[in-house]
């Protein structure tokens, strides 16, 4: 929650003063460091990280009699591959396909990431640019209630959305995602408009311009990288969820990816063709936004590190 | 199209989520059209309109829910007698609930030490190196992988295949499929259940919990390292100062604070573990942690008032240590 405030948010690794002005402490330590055993240490390190999505991936191409009877590691001796796994999860017609849940997952993470967005820019322009009585208290109590954890919000919830009659659609989903990321959202979008000079808004101001445009013409377009390294941490945690999607999910047409593959990790425990490649089309979406997105990915991750 | 109805076509639910973002829009638009109308009239209240909507959905999905499950807490299971804090008791003495507050123990102390020093071990151990970003890249990956994504993987690691102990003549073992059992039998070993085996098996989902959360400690811890003033580290070099001496009185102090930062906020991670249990074992086998349980006990096992007991300890025990992170992050920041 408060990894936001942070150097960490304002400073991306190759920014850091310390990188171009010499070697680092720790470049220093490592070559110190009797040098081939530091790099074998780290390719150790670095395969072992490796090596069990390596592992899954390569499983995902088998065909499903060679996954049940030996290794895939044997793939590279006996090289056998097939699509037929990502045929059966994306495209075939029986309760295999996963292709309906992903669906779900577009459409339950577009809503869940704007919608906190353009609240939280609202609460977090007046809390920065506006007066009114209270305001600190109400902004430190906004923070503070970053420490609930989802879990005592969720049976009374669930009771709320059965009595609106909304319950097993997405708006409960869409709902608790925009409920749960408030707190951090105006938290971290006030600290950023705070950084805009207030002379700038001052000007505007004595311009004649209100309040809702200065939101419009000024703050929204200079907070962009703000909104993107928010946006993708958002876009991780409701595309990654399992809590919220279990809990109000329930049914076919509403649960996410997440919600799918640990029901069939349940029901098919050891249908390791459908696992792995269902796995797989999981996790391409995050990491295809990570490669892309490198940086505002990390910026994001670290700034909301502890929400939830 | 009714929106209390689920659509089942993907063009229905493409078309209730841009339904959806319509309606977000529409509030903030129509907050930042009354807004406009009570400026021009001079009004004062237009910081109320913008925080309307935020402070709203806050009452409604964090205040009065989390008042709600406090006072559940400390009713029945069937929420119609008041128990008092029978519930909380009950946490604390039965054999079950005791066994789940051990693995939560051990998920907070053990996770981020060993997540943390092999962090900062692979940052220190690639800091400045050729391939420096790829070689992070990898080791961070785990961390844009979902839990339930990364359970599979790890589950598919711990397979086991029955073993049978006294072979016949002519007769062949099952070929292991997981990568961990094939290892232990190249060298000689007898396969294992890892996560039936308790108490070995929360050992083995926190494994699980430490693949993804290095690559969260080395990210930071690497930032941290890059901050500290090259001319502390030149110094101390032409002192001729050794490697060790260095990584211990130069460049651990410059970071203290943040590894502080790093243990405390892997360590709340650990209280809220859930998906990881939920999908390798559904916390069978004496795999539970308070955050399952929860889960188990308010929606399978029909007794909400312990599941509610169960949530508020969980945010009882998540606020200490989140007060101190944010004291922690205000020393480091005045440093």
């Amino acid at each position: 929650m408060a990894q936001l405030s942070v150097p960490v948010v304002a400073d991306t690794p190759d920014t850091l003063p310390g990188r171009r002005r010499g070697r680092s402490a720790a470049e220093t330590a490592r070559k110190r460091l009797t040098s081939p055993w530091a790099s074998l240490a780290a390719v150790v390190l670095a395969v072992l990280w490796t090596l069990p999505t390596f592992g899954l991936f390569v499983t995902s191409f088998r065909p499903e009699a060679d996954i049940k009877n030996s290794g895939w590691w044997t793939v590279f001796t006996d090289p056998t591959f097939t699509l037929d796994n990502y045929r059966t999860v994306l495209g075939s017609t029986g309760q295999d396909n996963l292709a309906p849940y992903f669906i779900n997952s577009i459409a339950i993470t577009l809503p869940a990431v704007i919608a906190p967005i353009l609240i939280a820019a609202l609460a977090a322009y007046a809390f920065a640019w506006m007066r009114f009585p209270g305001k600190n208290t109400l902004f430190v109590a906004v923070f503070a209630l970053q420490v609930v954890p989802l879990q005592v919000t969720l049976l009374p919830l669930l009771e709320l959305w059965v009595d609106l009659g909304i319950n097993r659609t997405f708006w409960p989903i869409w709902l608790a995602h925009t409920m749960f990321a408030l707190p951090l959202a105006v938290f971290l979008l006030h600290n950023f408009m705070r950084e805009i000079p207030g002379e700038l808004i001052e000007a505007a101001r004595v311009d004649g311009a209100g309040h809702v445009t200065v939101f419009f013409r000024l703050m929204l377009p200079m907070l962009k990288p703000a909104l993107a390294a928010f946006g993708i941490y958002q876009f991780l945690w409701v595309w990654n969820d399992l809590l919220v999607g279990l809990t109000f999910g329930g049914q076919p047409n509403v649960n996410p990816l997440t919600v799918a593959l640990f029901n069939l990790t349940g029901t098919r425990g050891t249908a390791w063709h459908l696992l792995s490649a269902g796995a797989f089309v999981s996790i391409i979406v995050p990491v295809v936004v990570f490669v892309a997105l490198q940086r505002y990915f990390v910026r994001g991750l670290l700034a909301g590190s502890v929400k939830g | 199209m009714h929106l209390a109805v689920a659509a089942t076509t993907t063009g229905g639910k493409l078309l209730t989520m841009v339904i959806a973002l319509l309606a977000f829009a529409a509030v903030v638009g129509i907050i930042l059209f009354l807004a406009g109308l009570a400026e021009r009239r001079g009004r004062r209240q237009t910081a109320w309109l913008f925080l309307a909507p935020t402070l709203v959905l806050l009452l409604v999905g964090l205040v009065y829910p989390a008042g709600r499950t406090v006072v559940r807490s400390l009713y029945d299971a069937a929420g119609s007698q008041f128990i008092g804090l029978h519930n909380y008791l009950t946490i604390f003495s039965s054999d079950e609930q005791l066994v789940v507050l051990r693995n939560t123990v051990l998920w907070v102390l053990v996770t981020p030490f060993v997540a943390t020093v092999i962090g900062l071990i692979y940052a220190i151990l690639v800091d400045g190196a050729r391939g420096e970003s790829f070689a992070k890249a990898l080791i961070f990956l785990p961390m844009a992988i979902s839990f339930v994504g990364a359970s599979i993987i790890w589950k598919f690691v711990y397979e086991y295949r029955d073993h049978i102990e006294n072979l016949l003549p002519g007769q062949q073992q099952i070929p292991q499929i997981g990568l961990l059992n094939q290892v232990i039998v190249w060298l000689g070993g007898k396969p294992q259940q890892f996560l039936i085996d308790s108490p070995w098996n929360t050992f083995f989902l926190i494994v699980v919990m430490i693949w993804i959360q290095a690559g969260f400690a080395m990210t930071i811890l690497s930032a941290s390292i890059k901050a500290i003033p090259a001319e502390m580290t030149e110094a101390a070099r032409l002192d001729g100062v050794g490697a060790f001496e260095m990584f211990r009185f130069i460049t651990l102090p410059a970071i203290r604070p943040t590894v502080v930062v790093v243990l405390t906020t892997i360590a709340i991670g650990c209280l809220k573990v859930f998906d990881i249990i939920r999908t390798m074992t559904g916390g069978s086998f004496g795999t539970s942690v308070v955050a399952n349980e929860f889960y188990t006990q308010s929606f399978s096992a029909g007794n909400q008032g312990l599941g509610a007991a169960l949530a508020v300890l969980l945010f009882i025990l998540v606020v200490p240590i989140i007060v101190y992170n944010v004291r922690q992050l205000r020393a480091s920041e005045g440093r």
